[in-house]
């Protein structure tokens, strides 16, 4: 157990490398090469990639493995998540240059942030110290309220910015108060110290039953679990484009995975407090997602309803526990971050400069305009809707078996219904898409930000998707390793 | 146990894949280029499936030409396929009824043919491997993988209120299906308690046992997903929608072969997997039955629509098939059997008359025609020999599949055979009332009479349907042989169940609502 282990955050260390490079970059040669940011910045997203993949031994292998006077764990758990925010990160990056060809906002400070965010994410998946987590916690909200008002000039993206960051300062308070009182009771804030605690108490004592609720909702509202989810829409109809996509992927998974290690690990002596609420938690969250989501008119705000409902479906598994519970978590993070991202990667395609055709109504007659985007497009919307033979489908269906598995029967039956619910409106795009004429010919957007990197990214997720949904055991074999780190 | 030396339910299931990808890789402005290769392609898999038939082995209700590879290890969800005597039937239904349809709509659909072909070659993939699959993963897959090309067959290619049929039977049949996976998933881990091996393999679970209770639910879940694709009586709203504005080669399949998979449904999973639950909601089922058969008949009286009465007839026929089915003896599900073949050779060919006479005309109201006979000779007499078989006149299809369905249903109980054969009579009603207004009288439009007869086309997929109509009417018994040992298989084993274990009472109301059914009579047919 060494104490410092430079080794253990390497991936950490390239990425805020990069970014320090990236910003290096424009203050040397300006913004004569405004795409050699993206590039720099995708160049240390594949090198992180490699570096976890390789960090420190096969994935099959149960690896667990403290450094930094236990605060830090590098596990087969961190380490998928990280390889599913840098995956996100990638897309996202991809998606982007573009986007900001259009906005004229091609500066290095965009991916300078999106790194720091990422490194943020990847902090609170290796953490295992409270305080270490709220530190990764808050490198990535912060990065994230200065990405979404990043489009400076919408008031839409004022707003959202000032909304979130409002918002999730409080869902911080609550988190930091929550870990105060855990470490006041227990006397410890490391992570399996904590667990130790429990064990030997028995039962937790009311303060810590507290602890636990307040860290409960400040992960809601960072999740976006109903009923703390109303920044959710806002904010993502407000963000750029591509922002959004990411946000729904990467910090949604970032905090699930932090949210997974602090209640499966430190607090699983408390499952019979926190079973109920997240019952009710998971089965609200899902619900009112979908039926919102019905009504919506614009679709990033439709999709930000959605991701609410996803964050539902995820809770399901989170409350399933066991391994089937916690490996349909990484699975489904995994599929959704391909599902999700594809769909924004459309979205930017066709919305225009100033994200001027985001309605469900643009997409009139786009089918024949853009064959290949709308089929794109469609295959990420049935996969959303979770139909076979996508991975989608495979998602929720490792979730709801986990479910079944446990007894939630009921919870699986409410999932599967607002599964259906919303079919309706994943339908409603392909409806707009192939069956409804454009009422002008004019009206069908151009695609205005065909870039090779954007198709890159769109064909990225939809092989993701499908060799998700066709092919996925060796998949399946890998987020089977990632348990290891929880027996 | 495969006979073929290759893989012949895979080849069968995804050369139509294949023609999926032969299509998209022709120019859309090729468009007769396009509509041969997929006529082509659903003929190739028509001739392969006829294997299935020439080497099936008749003696046995095992499975036949099984394949099996591992598919996702981790869930233990295998890639299994194999068929039956239930199954066999209805895969060579399928093929054969692709092929026509394909041939059907060449001048009906002009526009985003490509589109139009690769869904239905991508359908075909979906329809064949729902009656192969043996893996209940993979059978789910193929299930809902088979709604979204009808979902587009409809929404693009339809009617006027093409987009509401759509999204309504898109909805409405993945509302029922995604209950029956958490059933299946409750299975999956039933199985794994009681045998301590997970499973996803559909003959495993014929032989769990389950508690009574249980199998209700189970039941429940299951028949509704199949309730509605059936679809029974009171779930049958979808249907006349997505019937009516889906172009001809579309409803064709909906009527001829997506029906099926209800009562495929009912027979490979319903009866030997729940057989106390199954006994338990006989009368249930042969109620809503009845009420389907009686209902469809008298809603298609009333249509000024040629299409929506042949739809609502839907409604009707699949009452019988059900009927048949929950007799649960060997001649009800013998004839409820052939009768899903035949109600899809005899009503697809009903819409494909359908959809000449629409292509000529492009009205689809019964007071627009009249007196075609005069004009269109060879139409009208073929017109009225389908009529004839939808009706079940002896020497046609429909007679032997409803005849056995009559003797099975009257071997349940009298009252209800009675009942049954009402709805016989309203069925005659209909369809001749029909075909008279149509093509007898005076010519009352003008337009009429420089309508075309048959042209060659038309009776190169009029025709083969046709020898099948009077090949099953006249000479069943190759078709009714391959069925025999599967079917008393079937039923042997929920006799077994049920002089194992007694069925479950249920609660009072119910009882009380299905008094006047005699449970006993019900369940004495031990066939013949």
């Amino acid at each position: 157990m060494s104490s410092i282990s430079l080794s253990a955050i390497a991936p950490e260390l390239v990425l805020v490398a990069c970014g320090l490079i990236v910003l290096m970059i424009q203050a040397v040669v300006g913004r004569k090469y405004p795409d050699s940011f993206a590039y720099v910045s995708l160049l240390g997203v594949a090198a992180a990639l490699v570096l976890v993949w390789k960090q420190p031994g096969p994935f099959e292998a149960r690896i667990i493995e403290y450094f930094f006077m236990d605060m830090w764990v590098v596990d087969n758990f961190s380490r998928f998540f990280k390889i599913i925010f840098l995956l996100g990160t990638g897309l996202t990056v991809l998606i982007s240059i573009k986007y900001l060809h259009n906005e004229a906002m091609q500066h290095s400070e965009y991916y300078a942030l999106m790194l720091m965010c990422t490194v943020g994410m990847m902090v609170m998946a290796s953490a295992s110290e409270l305080i270490t987590i709220f530190l990764g916690v808050e490198l990535m909200s912060i990065s994230l309220y200065a990405l979404t008002g990043y489009t400076r000039t919408r008031m839409l993206a004022n707003e959202a910015a000032i909304k979130y960051f409002i918002l999730g300062s409080f869902a911080s308070a609550f988190l930091i108060y929550g870990i105060a009182l855990i470490y006041g009771t227990t006397g410890t804030s490391q992570i399996p110290a904590i667990a130790e605690f429990l064990a030997k108490a028995g039962s937790g004592a009311s303060v810590l039953v507290m602890g636990m609720a307040l860290i409960l909702i400040g992960f809601a509202f960072k999740t976006a679990a109903v009923p703390f989810h109303m920044w959710a829409p806002d904010v993502y109809e407000g963000a750029p484009a591509p922002v959004t996509g990411f946000m729904s992927a990467g910090p949604k998974a970032a905090a699930f995975a932090a949210f997974v290690r602090i209640f499966m690990e430190a607090l699983p002596g408390l499952q019979t407090d926190w079973v109920m609420v997240i019952w009710i938690l998971a089965a609200l969250t899902m619900t009112v997602g979908n039926v919102i989501a019905l009504v919506q008119e614009n679709i990033k705000r439709m999709l930000a309803y959605s991701s609410i409902a996803h964050a539902g479906y995820v809770l399901v598994a989170f409350l399933a526990a066991g391994e089937l519970g916690l490996t349909s978590i990484l699975y489904y993070m995994l599929v959704y971050t391909f599902m999700n991202l594809g769909a924004f990667a459309v979205i930017t395609m066709l919305a225009g400069a100033g994200e001027s055709r985001v309605r469900v109504d643009d997409y009139r007659g786009v089918g024949y305009k853009h064959p290949v985007a709308a089929l794109a497009m469609s295959l990420f919307l049935f996969s959303l809707a979770g139909i076979p033979p996508t991975g989608g489908f495979l998602g929720k269906f490792y979730i709801f078996s986990a479910a079944v598995k446990q007894g939630f029967i009921w919870l699986a039956i409410i999932g599967v219904l607002n599964s259906v619910v919303s079919v309706y409106y994943y339908l409603r795009v392909t409806v707009a898409m192939y069956m409804q004429p454009a009422a002008q010919p004019e009206d069908v957007p151009a695609a205005t930000a065909l870039s090779p990197a954007l198709i890159i990214a769109v064909c990225i997720s939809a092989y993701g998707v499908l060799t998700l949904g066709l092919f996925p055991s060796s998949y399946v074999a890998i987020v089977k390793a990632s348990f290891l780190s929880f027996l | 146990m495969n006979a073929a030396n290759y893989p012949i339910l895979s080849v069968t299931t995804f050369l139509p894949l294949l023609g999926v990808a032969l299509v998209c890789l022709i120019p859309s402005r090729h468009q007769r280029a396009i509509q041969w290769a997929a006529f082509l392609v659903t003929v190739a898999t028509f001739l392969v499936s006829l294997q299935l038939y020439f080497q099936f082995d008749t003696t046995t209700w095992q499975m036949q030409f099984v394949e099996d590879a591992p598919w996702i290890p981790q869930f233990a969800i295998r890639y299994q396929m194999g068929i039956d005597g239930i199954s066999l039937l209805l895969v060579l239904l399928t093929t054969f009824l692709s092929a026509v349809a394909v041939l059907s709509t060449w001048s009906a659909v002009t526009e985003r043919v490509k589109a139009y072909m690769a869904s239905l070659l991508l359908l075909e993939t979906g329809m064949i491997g729902v009656f192969c699959a043996l893996d209940f993963i993979l059978f789910y897959v193929f299930w809902e993988v088979m709604l979204i090309p009808m979902y587009f067959i409809i929404g693009i290619w339809g009617g006027p209120r093409r987009i509401y049929a759509a999204v309504k039977f898109f909805i409405y049949t993945m509302s029922g299906s995604v209950l029956m996976l958490v059933a299946i998933l409750v299975l999956y881990f039933m199985h794994h308690e009681a045998t301590g091996t997970f499973s996803f393999h559909i003959l495993d679970y014929h032989k769990l046992g389950l508690p009574a209770h249980l199998q209700m639910w189970l039941f429940l879940a299951f028949a509704i997903a199949f309730a509605i694709k059936v679809p029974m009586f009171p779930f049958h709203t979808w249907l006349p929608d997505a019937h009516v504005e889906a172009p001809t080669a579309g409803s064709v399949i909906l009527a001829g072969i997506l029906l099926k998979m209800g009562t495929y449904g009912f027979l490979r999973f319903c009866l030997p997997m729940f057989p106390q639950a199954t006994l338990f909601f006989v009368p249930l089922i042969l109620v809503l039955a009845l009420i389907g058969i009686i209902y469809g008949a008298l809603v298609s009286l009333a249509q000024d629509d040629v299409k929506k009465l042949v739809a609502y007839s839907s409604v009707s026929h699949l009452g019988y098939c059900m009927l048949g089915m929950f007799a649960l003896n060997v001649d009800g599900i013998k004839g409820s059997l052939i009768q899903m073949i035949n109600h899809g050779l005899s009503t697809g060919a009903l819409f494909l008359i359908v959809g000449i006479l629409y292509e000529r005309r492009h009205t689809r109201m019964i007071s627009e025609y009249g007196g075609l006979m005069k004009v269109m000779p060879m139409f009208a007499f073929i017109f009225l020999l389908v009529a004839f078989s939808s009706m079940g006149v002896p020497g046609t299809n429909g007679f032997v599949g409803e005849l056995l369905i009559l003797i099975g249903a009257f071997q349940a109980s009298l009252k209800f055979g009675l009942i049954a054969t009402v709805g016989l009579i309203l069925g005659a009603v209909y369809l001749i009332w029909t075909v008279k207004r149509v093509t007898y009288g005076p010519i009352t439009k003008e337009e009429n009479r420089t309508l075309k007869d048959m042209t060659a086309r038309e009776y190169a997929y009029m025709l083969p349907v046709m020898l099948f109509i009077f090949w099953i009417g006249l000479y069943p018994k190759p078709f009714l042989r391959t069925m025999d040992a599967s079917v008393s298989h079937l039923l042997e084993s929920v006799q077994a169940q049920r002089t194992a274990q007694t069925v479950p009472q249920g609660p009072v109301w119910f009882q009380h609502l299905f008094a006047k059914v005699d449970r006993q009579l019900l369940t004495k047919g031990q066939g013949r």
